[in-house]
């Protein structure tokens, strides 16, 4: 249950502007950049030729229409596409201008800095408790205490006051939207410098929906944070920088390979379009 | 597309919900429900049958001295005590070789065999077949390992407990195989987007909620492996001992082949009792089964 929701219409929320619009530098200062990323699962080429940068503290949002490469490239950012058999990057991945593809980089020394947060709440088949530590236990991070570094991580994901009674039992007996905020915090325990986030929302209720954006706006103070939705209105809500992809098929095979239509600032994106395809996805047109 | 045609004026001319042609009750649905029925009673009626024998002869002799007496040439002061504790002695053995190993071997399929190979796909399919292979062969198999160490000896409970483990693994490998799989591939990237490695995915996430099917598999595995004679025999368990086992090296015999060997006596006595060690070893048999039963059920599908 939703209980104690902060108490504001979500009406509110919707027609909020971009704020952030007004003192956004014109270019990001990335912390996260593709140089010419091509995604390919086997010989088939999901991603092309991205160049993009996420900005130290913003939030980017990648949309379009599905199966256009969106998910692939975000696992792409911090090296889960290594699981996908036969998935392979070509071009340059940085992070902090360090080549997270390079010789001696160890992939989960990238996950422990770049944390990700998944479609479908996935809660492990553990406590609360043990859900949050779990981050800390297995990359040996040193705690002082760890039961402060599970109240600090719940605290920042507007959780702790729904479970701090209840830190003991399974993370299964909570709500759709607190497994979700769960994970964050989860992810939030072993202080990663970016965290990305495979539309969060999408099997949420809209208030439950309404707290993590809510969550986002606090968590972008000290983290930097992609995320991918099909929610457009959701982008317009909380990211500060947009990036619109669609689906090219190959002249020869037929193959749909996802590319970077355009990317700038959300309010322009959404205000004034420079690319016809994004105007028309954006109004609706098509995806 | 003749028939197409036909079908669909006859879907015009149907115009009722009306069965055409009997439906559910039709003559025939009732003849092969019958007949499923008669195959399913003729079953129940042998399994019946022998339960019921095998209980009326071994009831007089199914008392304490079953468990407290070894064999002896006297069928009235004769029990199954050797054969009791060689059973419990050897499954013991089975499941410690045979549970890590293919506990082990079946993680390495799962969560780390790149399937790409040709001798990852090679061994997968070997295992499959393994399963398959008479249990014999696993007696054979076992009597040429210990020929070629240079054993001059065969029947000690290690050797029983190799054959067994070795009878057993390829179904341990492939239940624990199904058990890992039913582990969402969720969990396994939560865990690993939280920067443990695969090897602390393994370990920490997916064989703790894999042991429930570990366990269901492995005990049922075990309960065949307390059943099985033929690898034994080949390993000449079929000896007369008065002995407990004490260790890996002592010589040994089972209840299936304690079973066995009454039988081939003239003496009534001796039947009776072969019919009280069977309900032994039937009631050990339903007790596993039902525990693996127990356990699949209530720890099944935590997601
Ligand atoms: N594991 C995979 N193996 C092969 N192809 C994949 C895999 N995952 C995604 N794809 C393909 O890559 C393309 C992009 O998929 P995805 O990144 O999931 O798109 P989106 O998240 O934008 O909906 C699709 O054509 C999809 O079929
Ligand atoms: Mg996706």
């Amino acid at each position: 249950m939703e209980t104690n929701s902060p108490d504001q219409p979500a009406s509110s929320a919707t027609v909020r502007p971009t704020p952030s619009d007004v003192a956004l530098p014109d270019q990001p200062d990335a912390v996260l950049t593709c140089d010419n990323v091509d995604v390919y699962y086997g010989s088939f080429k999901a991603v092309e030729q991205v160049n993009l940068g996420f900005g130290l503290n913003e939030i980017t949002a990648l949309i379009g229409p599905s199966g256009c490469g969106k998910s692939t490239l975000l696992r792409s950012l911090n090296r889960m596409n290594d699981l996908v058999e036969g998935a392979r990057v070509a071009g340059t991945v940085s992070f902090m201008n360090e080549d997270i593809y390079g010789p001696g980089v160890d992939a989960i020394e990238v996950r422990r800095r770049i944390g990700m947060v998944f479609q479908k709440p996935n809660p492990f088949p553990k406590s609360i408790y043990d859900n949050i530590a779990y981050g800390a236990r297995v990359t040996g991070m040193k705690v002082s205490s760890m039961d402060d570094l599970v109240e600090e991580a719940l605290t920042r994901a507007a959780l702790w006051d729904e479970v701090k009674d209840k830190l003991k039992q399974s993370a299964y007996g909570l709500s759709g939207g607190q497994q979700q905020r769960l994970c964050i915090a989860r992810t939030i325990a072993i202080k990663p410098d970016v965290i990305l986030m495979d539309e969060p929302c999408s099997a949420l209720d809209p208030i439950a929906t309404m707290r993590i954006e809510d969550l986002m706006q606090e968590l972008r103070k000290d983290y930097t944070i992609v995320i991918v939705t099909h929610n457009m209105q959701q982008a317009a809500r909380v990211a500060d920088r947009t990036a619109f992809f669609t689906a090219l098929p190959d002249e020869t095979t037929g193959n749909r390979t996802g590319v970077l239509v355009e990317y700038g600032k959300t309010g322009q994106i959404f205000g004034a379009p420079n690319d016809k395809r994004t105007e028309d996805y954006i109004s609706g047109r098509f995806g | 597309m003749a028939s197409l045609g036909k079908l669909a004026a006859q879907g015009a001319a149907a115009t009722t919900l009306k069965s055409q042609n009997g439906g559910e009750y039709s003559a025939r649905a009732i003849g092969f429900l019958f007949a499923l029925w008669f195959s399913l009673f003729v079953a129940v009626l042998f399994l019946g049958t022998l339960i019921i024998v095998t209980v009326i002869e071994g009831a007089p002799k199914f008392s304490l001295n079953l468990f407290t007496e070894y064999s002896s040439s006297n069928p009235d002061n004769a029990g199954a005590r050797a054969a009791i504790f060689g059973s419990v002695f050897v499954i013991a053995t089975t499941a410690v070789l045979a549970i890590p190993l293919g506990v082990a071997a079946a993680t390495y399929l799962e969560e780390f065999a790149d399937k790409r190979r040709w001798w990852n796909r090679l061994i997968e399919l070997n295992v499959q077949n393994l399963a398959a292979v008479p249990s014999i062969v696993y007696g054979l198999l076992t009597l040429g390992l210990l020929a070629t160490v240079g054993f001059k000896s065969k029947n000690f409970v290690l050797a029983g407990g190799i054959a067994l483990a070795l009878l057993i693994l390829p179904v341990i490998v492939i239940a624990t195989r199904e058990a890992i799989r039913s582990v969402p591939s969720e969990i396994r990237q939560g865990s690993l987007a939280l920067g443990a490695s695969p090897w602390q995915t393994v370990w920490r996430q997916i064989l703790p909620s894999s042991i429930p099917g570990i366990a269901t598999g492995s005990i049922l595995a075990l309960s065949r492996a307390l059943g099985e004679a033929a690898p034994l025999l080949l390993l000449g368990a079929l000896v007369y001992v008065t002995f407990d086992p004490t260790s890996l090296m002592s010589g040994f015999t089972t209840m299936p082949i304690q079973i066995f060997s009454w039988t081939g006596r003239p003496q009534e006595g001796f039947h009776e009792l072969a019919a009280a060690a069977s309900i032994l070893l039937l009631v050990l048999l339903v007790i596993m089964n039902g525990l693996a039963i127990f356990i699949r059920n209530r720890f099944q599908k935590r997601w």
